[in-house]
């Protein structure tokens, strides 16, 4: 029971971060249609970010660590947006309206240059980074030392997400960005039709997509103390499976998507074996795409003729 | 008369006419807009184009640039490099203010003159049968031209002409999948590693060779197309897309996990190489150049291997341009293009999609034994998504379903990436100790970014379709719905 639990915490916590990094796949799919490869260097580009205003503010004598925090939230936030948007400008935008397939390919070919850019410029080994916030709470002292723990870490990541998502459903349900953007999703001529910029929507999703993912990638960072410049692609996999399971371009589906491979994945380790954790998560997104086609919460596509 | 009631100019109301002249001055003209800003001159126009570009690398690159982290003692050092950064900023400055002077914002911009002519009316000559012929003209000699003119660098261009067949081989394959089917397959590595793993294991464990082996190879990757086509192929696009790419992650997992089978991460050692007739391609006695009579190079063993993949992939060609003419071929075709029509007129979807995906993995399966057996070692490494995603590239870059395609993205993305590892030039520009070897990948990313928005539809961009009416010509790729994924 107790180990039960620890791996409920961990599942949610790790799911949480899965969950953040889906969003974005599932807004630039519900709006373009096209896979975004990319998504996860972009979490990772956040992740290297966070790593290096942490080490420059430290340099520069600031310990404060929630003014720390802060202030490598929004520098990350900010400049991996600035990559989101430059992304979707040089690589989608002149390829909208051509064929499916080849945005995936600017996708794919973005997704190896920003590996392979971040591996020049900082090096191909792993950056490790001292814990910085320690200790936690313990909610159950079992029998037979088995102690369920809730770490300070978690639950800043735990309640980060939760506030990042009901700030994103608000911004999504009830602004006029939002309703932009719902407009763009059902029927993009007509939205432009109506004098919605369509351009500055499809950006401004990229640029909301990347500053959750660079959060995604502070708390990676914070909660692993390792990053390296290969994390982008099995994070973005998960990531994208994920945002498959939930059903593509439902933002809910997104958050319950990546609980689920959270929560598979740890439970597997836990009880299982480690090693096939991955082979565990991606069989049962087969599973479930075979009986559910359009994953948990997504709409089920009308065939037409 | 007075019962008319047409006003006139004296029975007007007072004023009126005052206020219509008014209406009218209005009217005339220009609607009261406010004046347009002036335009700047183009030379300032490309100055602030390209302040903003340089803002925008500079915004981009500061962290990456500027910082550079590295494990030092006690933790992570920081190393400052704002040099690196500024050359940079700098050079985004000057090729942004050049385009944008030259190109982007010039009346008449240096490009113009490569611009094709406007379509002549004559016949075009078929320059792609020409090419193609010509192409494998010099694929056949191309052992000889090599011995003749390059000697020296012999077996590393002959190394090199393998390792691109080996892409045109697979790209060949995939494109049975992607091209002709239409259906997005993102884990064709999968039945590579199918094939080289199963070519190890029969010849290493039953002491089977090449020859005997390939056919089971392929046998086995065609059979786990179907193992895995079966359940997924009902799925639609991008499902189909991200499930073939699980499915390539999770052989890779189990080959990398299952020890006693697979060796694991170590992989599988001394794999046999491929004989001639059983004479085998050694320096001894009852080898190939003893039983000739010939002096022993080794280089007789890279010439056999040019010409088994060549081989190969002559026979991946040969039998997709067939399934084409088929029933099999036109229904893969059919397909792509509607589906919901080809189950209205009675095609089996599920069998004909198995058919595509099994004889793709069949090629991929024969590829997989000619990399294992020209390796001698295999290990999971080497069947990594990049792999998938390379070879799909390859595919979609040459110009989906066009064979000729998929040859010239071969050779422009592997044989154009590899030529970087012995530029020696370079160094001179970039300084000692520049190794070129590490910006392979990093070029090769761009390059794909590159030549997609330059050619969405990829480098070739006609095809030629099976079925005609009266007269075979060739339509655009627009034309072709490609790689839908339905």
């Amino acid at each position: 029971m107790e180990y039960f639990l620890q791996q409920l915490i961990n599942g949610i916590t790790l799911g949480s971060i899965y969950g953040l990094i889906a969003i974005g796949y599932t807004m630039v799919y519900g709006i373009i249609g096209m896979i975004n490869f990319a998504h996860g260097e972009i979490f990772m580009i956040g992740a290297f970010i966070a790593l290096t205003t942490f080490l420059a503010l430290a340099a520069l004598g600031i310990t404060f660590l929630p003014l720390v925090l802060l202030i490598i939230l929004a520098v990350a936030m900010f400049f991996t947006a600035v990559w989101g948007w430059t992304i979707e400008r040089v690589a989608y935008r002149p390829l909208r309206g051509s064929f499916r397939l080849a945005p995936l390919i600017t996708a794919i070919g973005m997704s190896i240059f920003l590996q392979n850019f971040v591996q020049v410029t900082q090096g191909a080994r792993v950056k490790p980074l001292p814990p910085q916030i320690q200790g936690g709470i313990t909610l159950m002292d079992g029998p037979g030392g088995i102690v369920v723990q809730l770490s300070f870490m978690q639950i800043i990541i735990i309640v980060t997400t939760i506030v990042l998502m009901t700030a994103f459903s608000l911004l999504i349900g009830k602004t006029s960005l939002g309703r932009q953007q719902r407009a763009c999703e059902q029927d993009r001529k007509m939205a432009a039709l109506l004098g919605v910029n369509v351009d500055r929507t499809i950006s401004l999703t990229f640029v909301m997509g990347a500053s959750l993912a660079a959060v995604a990638g502070l708390m990676y960072l914070l909660y692993y103390g390792v990053i390296d410049f290969y994390i982008g692609f099995i994070a973005g996999v998960k990531a994208f499976t994920a945002a498959v399971l939930g059903g593509i371009g439902s933002l809910p589906g997104a958050m319950l998507g990546g609980l689920a491979i959270g929560l598979i994945e740890t439970f597997w380790s836990g009880y299982f074996s480690v090693e096939y954790k991955d082979v565990a998560a991606f069989s049962i997104l087969a599973i479930v795409l075979i009986f559910l086609p359009s994953g948990l919460l997504g709409r089920p596509e009308v065939e037409k003729v | 008369m007075e019962t008319t009631n047409q006003p006139t100019a004296s029975n007007r109301p007072e004023g009126a006419e005052l206020e219509s002249e008014a209406r009218r001055d209005a009217m005339q003209g220009e609607p009261p807009f406010t004046e347009a800003p002036p335009e700047d001159s183009r030379f300032v126009r490309s100055l602030k184009e390209a302040g903003i570009t340089a803002a925008l690398v500079g915004a981009l690159t500061v962290f990456f640039f500027i910082f550079r982290t590295d494990i030092g003692s006690g933790g992570l050092d920081l190393t400052l490099r704002p040099e690196l950064w500024l050359v940079w900023m700098g050079i985004a400055f000057g090729a942004r203010f050049l385009l944008s002077y030259f190109i982007f914002r010039a009346e008449e911009p240096i490009t113009r003159y490569f611009k094709r002519p406007s379509a002549s009316r004559r016949k075009p000559l078929p320059i792609g049968k020409i090419f193609g012929v010509a192409m494998l003209i010099v694929a056949i000699f191309l052992p000889v031209l090599l011995d003749t003119f390059l000697p020296r660098q012999n077996r590393y261009l002959l190394d090199l002409s393998i390792l691109i067949l080996t892409y045109v081989m697979l790209g060949w394959g995939l494109n049975i999948v992607v091209g002709l089917a239409g259906l997005l397959d993102l884990g064709y590595v999968a039945f590579y590693a199918v094939g080289a793993y199963s070519f190890a294991l029969l010849s290493t464990n039953f002491d089977l060779g090449f020859w005997v082996c390939l056919p089971m190879a392929g046998l086995f990757a065609a059979l786990w197309g179907i193992m895995l086509g079966f359940p997924v192929l009902r799925l639609r696009g991008d499902y189909l897309a991200i499930v073939t790419l699980a499915f390539g992650e999770i052989i890779r997992v189990v080959l990398l996990n299952w020890y006693e089978f697979t060796g694991g991460p170590n992989g599988l050692l001394g794999i046999p190489k491929p004989t001639l007739f059983g004479l085998e391609f050694s320096r001894g006695d009852d080898g190939f150049a003893a039983y000739f009579g010939i002096d022993y190079d080794p280089i007789q063993r890279f010439v056999f291997l040019y010409y088994i993949i060549l081989a190969l992939a002559l026979l991946t060609n040969f039998v997709t341009m067939r399934m084409r003419k088929l029933p099999v071929g036109r229904a893969w075709e059919a397909l792509r293009e509607d589906e919901i029509a080809c189950r209205a007129l009675g095609i089996n979807t599920v069998n004909v999609k198995l058919s595509a995906f099994a004889t793709g993995a069949m090629f991929g399966g024969f590829a997989g034994s000619f990399f294992a057996t020209r390796q001698g070692f295999i290990s999971p490494e080497s069947f990594t998504f990049i792999e998938s995603a390379i070879i799909l590239a390859i595919v979609v870059l040459g110009g989906l379903g066009s064979q000729l395609g998929v040859v010239i993205a071969s050779v422009v993305m592997i044989g154009g990436i590899e030529l970087l590892r012995n530029l020696t030039v370079l160094e001179a520009v970039f300084g000692a100790g520049f190794d070129p070897t590490q910006y392979r990948m990093l070029i090769f990313g761009l390059a794909m970014v590159a030549i997609m928005v330059w050619k969405p539809r990829g480098l070739i961009s006609t095809r030629i379709p099976s079925v005609f009416y009266k007269e075979k010509k060739k339509i655009g790729a627009d034309l072709v719905s490609q790689g839908e994924g339905h």
